[in-house]
């Protein structure tokens, strides 16, 4: 099974000095288990076309299917949807409300009609797989916490619904380095453990170069790119800034290297192995230091 | 032009705790710097900003503004015409429905004739490269353009010293560059004082200083090359360095001789293929 985007387009305001068509004719699957990075500039599409994931937006024209049911179809079956996509929107800690972290978490569960103990199970393992165990922060004020905590709060009330497709929109911004690597740890571990597909939408080129297996680039309401991020990349002849983006730093760092003449592999993302990479590229010029 | 004398500020928690989110700063930023200032959420970053235009005055100590304290009532106009802020969220500072409008909307407040406002907006406008769009409405804008719209109205304000809080956290990088390059122009063309705090560390690395902070304290001033230099140190902070450091960091513990201070992709080709 899979989401399935036929032909989808959508338009803002229609018929009105305001209309604006936000996606063209998009034709999109995306598989039970996979990892995908949507990138692009804003105003580019990328938030309404995960708005159309789980049925928040209708299309205008075209037909959205997740696991084989038409998402324009009956009430009933939109609504069983919506629980097989997880949606966490960009700063999501602005929606926490509750008094504690476990009420907090078991919200979602509870709108399920979920008995106690199945609700009490569902919070104990989202916030384990959050990094955040019942058992020390269940009871404490969802307030107190740190911003990027938070956030994995938040993150914990999605899962806890125990979807098949998580859809994260901008889960860093605003986070300090640490933060963002810890929300990040997290959500590899939460897509490794639990073979949920994972759809993130993000600016930051780095975290897609090393997390996502396929990558989406959207501009002017389409999918302008759809592929490996190494390919995105590492091809010279695509125009990144067109599309509103940028090399990761550590790609544009050894892109200039080897402008330089050294023969560098620009498809490394670590420090240690890029070191290791220019000591041997070094090495093969048969000079200590070029 | 801004100078704290053991700056304190305290914030009331939910339960009446006081929690100390600056203690005991000192801080001296001279007229026409350009600062960064970096450290994890909840450090004390954001306050310290708050500080420099009176929108928080101390709990204890004092914030100096191009020599008048913020805790005097009396000059909080001056001072806050002195020292323009510009926010996250780019939607949320913007207030009228044409571009030229809303960086008017500042000086149309100082109630200066007319003629003076215009020249005033033209003149922001071009600064910041967006007269082209003046007639736009401010919605169709990128993130980019919205935070050069907002940067526009501070100078339309003729303010002298720029305080931008995290101003790009919300953009794509072309977005994140236009606005970078923005702002070290007006630094460099027209003398603005910059404060510029983020959690970007290749942002960081275009100031002349950068301030590190921590728990409320500044631990860290010094030019880029020098703070970046401390990889371990900064990395226990919870902050990242730049690819370039954390790269010539790397090539050192392989025995190679890479200069102290490369912080640049172009300071690392050039130590490495002179």
């Amino acid at each position: 099974m899979s989401i399935v985007l036929e032909n989808v387009s959508y338009t803002y305001m229609p018929k009105t000095p305001y209309c604006r068509e936000a996606l063209r004719d998009i034709n999109l699957i995306i598989e039970p288990g996979e990892f995908i990075g949507i990138i692009g500039h804003t105003g580019s599409g990328k938030s309404t076309l995960v708005q159309h994931l789980n049925g928040l937006l209708r299309p205008t024209m075209g037909v959205v299917k997740v696991d084989g049911n038409d998402l324009q179809a009956k009430a009933s079956e939109k609504k069983r949807v919506r629980q097989r996509v997880g949606m966490v929107f960009q700063y999501p800690e602005h929606q926490l409300f509750e008094e504690t972290i476990f009420d907090d978490v078991a919200f979602g569960p509870r709108n399920l009609g979920l008995e106690a103990d199945e609700v009490a199970q569902r919070v104990e393992s989202a916030l384990e797989r959050v990094g955040l165990p019942v058992s020390e922060y269940g009871s404490r004020s969802p307030f107190r916490l740190s911003g990027g905590q938070m956030r994995r709060v938040a993150i914990a009330g999605v899962i806890a619904l125990q979807p098949e497709y998580l859809v994260l929109d901008e889960p860093s911004a605003g986070l300090d380095p640490r933060g963002r690597d810890e929300i990040f740890e997290q959500i590899m571990q939460l897509y490794h453990g639990t073979g949920m597909a994972v759809v993130l939408v993000t600016h930051n080129m780095e975290d897609v170069a090393r997390m996502a297996k396929r990558l989406l680039v959207m501009n002017r309401g389409q999918i302008e790119f759809d592929g490996r991020p190494t390919d995105l990349f590492h091809d010279t002849k695509i125009q990144l800034h067109e599309f509103g983006l940028s090399l990761p730093y550590m790609t544009s760092l050894l892109r200039t290297l080897r402008s330089r003449g050294l023969d560098v592999d620009d498809a490394l993302l670590e420090a240690s192995d890029v070191a290791a990479s220019i000591q041997s590229a070094l090495q093969k010029k048969r000079i200590p230091q070029c | 032009m801004l100078q704290t004398n053991d700056l304190c500020h305290t914030y009331l928690n939910e339960n009446g705790e006081e929690l100390l989110a600056l203690d005991h700063v000192n801080i001296k930023i001279a007229a026409g710097e350009f600062v960064a200032v970096i450290g994890r959420n909840g450090s004390g970053k954001s306050t310290l900003a708050k500080h420099l235009n009176a929108l928080l005055t101390p709990s204890a100590g004092a914030c100096i503004v191009a020599g008048m304290d913020t805790q005097d009532f009396s000059h909080i106009w001056d001072i806050r015409q002195t020292v323009g802020m510009v926010f996250q969220n780019p939607d949320n500072q913007i207030v009228a429905s044409i571009v030229e409008e809303d960086v008017a909307f500042g000086p149309e407040n100082l109630g200066l004739p007319s003629a003076e406002i215009v020249r005033r907006v033209d003149e922001a406008l071009r600064l910041v490269g967006m007269t082209e769009y003046r007639l736009h409405g401010p919605h169709l804008l990128s993130g980019g353009q919205k935070q050069r719209v907002a940067i526009a109205g501070v100078l339309a304000m003729h303010s002298r010293c720029l305080v931008l809080d995290e101003p790009t956290a919300m953009l794509d990088p072309v977005g994140r560059k236009e606005v970078l390059e923005s702002v070290c122009r007006l630094h460099r063309e027209e003398g603005i004082t910059v404060v510029y705090i983020t959690h970007f560390m290749e942002e960081a690395v275009a100031a002349e200083r950068v301030v590190v902070m921590d728990a409320g304290h500044i631990i860290m001033d010094g030019p880029p090359n020098e703070v970046f230099t401390h990889v371990e140190e900064i990395r226990a902070l919870g902050l990242d360095v730049p690819v370039a450091a954390d790269v010539a960091m790397q090539l050192r513990q392989r025995g190679m001789d890479i200069p102290a201070g490369t912080i640049t992709d172009e300071g690392l080709a050039a130590a490495i293929c002179p």
